[in-house]
């Protein structure tokens, strides 16, 4: 069994994205504010599931730097969303047990008199489940 | 005119005040916000993953009982907005999330999207009118340069939010010129403060609210306002101080001449 060709398909599934419109014109990753600090950048992210390298994907940095900001999604000219297959391939991992990228003990470090809970509730939906 | 009204988490504890001072700015605008019974938290970011229902179940009782009440739903929170206009989106246009979300509520009658979701500047722009709210401003904020911050979650996706052109809106400085003031237009007015991501990585977050800050001062701006809490707390604790940030409810209960009355408003809550 092709392991990465079903997570693949599932990713595709999650995120309701067609990889294959693409047209690697790179202005979802001119636009991403998070671009410096991902390993893997938005254009690429799409390239890596059109090429089931399902591997890399669910192990890169970017995962945790994307902002779901949406400036990637509105921009793109041929409406691939690749934001929506990163939060895909975020999905892949918090699905998992114990795979979650915040936790609960994590938080009394992290708090500050002006924290907002609207931090702390999206915060905890893009990270675990 | 009453409207259903969906205050969110954060209005209830730490952004206090930007309810209070729109809840005062509606009244001496003559329209009421009736705050729906029994909300939940929206969960803050819009549910991306098509197979997610339970998350999304929170705005679907919302808007259901909106739709009960025969009200439009009016939202302050940039994020509240965002997570209820896209699930309203889903349960209108998705058939698939309609007939789930349906099978967990057991209505009587099945909630299809009815419900018009408004964020309160749209309430200013389309309900009121820009031209009637300076005809109430009784102390124009004359002389202030200030700065739209919309960041991302009012404006994306443009086609599903409808809420203004998304790379080059234009509200928040309608609203700005109607209260007396001026507005300076920058760049970065619709770039992300960085949201969530200042939790676990303030160094990004910094680097954006710094962006943000920069660009507002270098283009004139003495000001920013936003609808956001969050975004509120990342451009003071992340940004480099440059400008102080305020909620726009709050230039507006000052312009209308009500912001004293807030004191009295945030202990009624």
């Amino acid at each position: 069994m092709n392991t990465e060709k079903k997570q693949a398909e599932l990713m595709k599934e999650i995120s309701g994205v067609n990889p294959l419109k693409c047209m690697k014109c790179g202005k979802c990753s001119a636009s991403c504010p998070s671009f410096n600090e991902m390993d893997i950048k938005p254009h690429q992210f799409v390239s890596y599931v059109v090429n089931e390298d399902i591997e890399s994907l669910v192990n890169s940095k970017s995962l945790w730097k994307c902002l779901s900001c949406f400036a990637c999604v509105e921009r793109c000219p041929r409406d691939v969303k690749p934001g929506k297959l990163i939060d895909a391939a975020r999905q892949l991992v918090v699905r998992q047990r114990e795979q979650d990228y915040l936790s609960p003990n994590e938080i009394p470090e992290l708090l500050d008199p002006e924290l907002p809970q609207q931090l702390l509730v999206s915060a905890f939906r893009r990270y675990r489940r | 005119m009453k409207y259903s009204y969906y205050p969110g988490c954060t209005l209830r504890t730490k952004a206090k005040d930007l309810d209070a001072y729109a809840r005062v700015s509606a009244r001496a605008l003559g329209f009421e916000l009736e705050e729906i019974e029994n909300w939940q938290c929206c969960g803050g970011v819009y549910p991306l993953g098509t197979d997610e229902i339970a998350t999304k179940l929170s705005s679907v009782r919302a808007l259901n009982e909106a739709k009960e009440k025969g009200q439009d739903l009016i939202t302050l929170c940039s994020a509240c907005h965002h997570v209820i206009k896209r699930v309203n989106d889903d349960m209108k246009n998705v058939e698939d999330i309609r007939t789930r979300a349906n099978n967990y509520m057991q209505l009587e009658e099945p909630y299809a999207g009815e419900t018009t979701v408004l964020h309160f500047l749209e309430v200013l722009r389309d309900r009121i009118g820009f031209d009637k709210l300076k005809e109430k401003v009784v102390n124009p904020l004359k002389g202030k340069k200030i700065g739209a911050y919309y960041g991302c979650l009012l404006l994306r996706p443009g086609k599903i939010l409808e809420f203004d052109n998304p790379e080059n809106p234009s509200v928040i400085e309608d609203f700005i010129r109607a209260i007396g003031a001026e507005p300076v237009v920058y760049p970065y007015r619709n770039e992300c403060c960085g949201g969530y991501i200042s939790l676990k990585e303030k160094d990004m977050s910094k680097n954006m609210c710094n962006n943000i800050m920069d660009s507002a001062a270098g283009f004139g701006a003495d000001m920013l306002i936003t609808a956001c809490p969050l975004c509120l707390y990342n451009l003071n604790k992340s940004g480099n101080g440059k400008l102080p940030i305020y909620y726009f409810t709050e230039l507006l209960a000052e312009a209308l001449g009500v912001k004293d009355e807030v004191k009295k408003e945030v202990e009624r809550q």
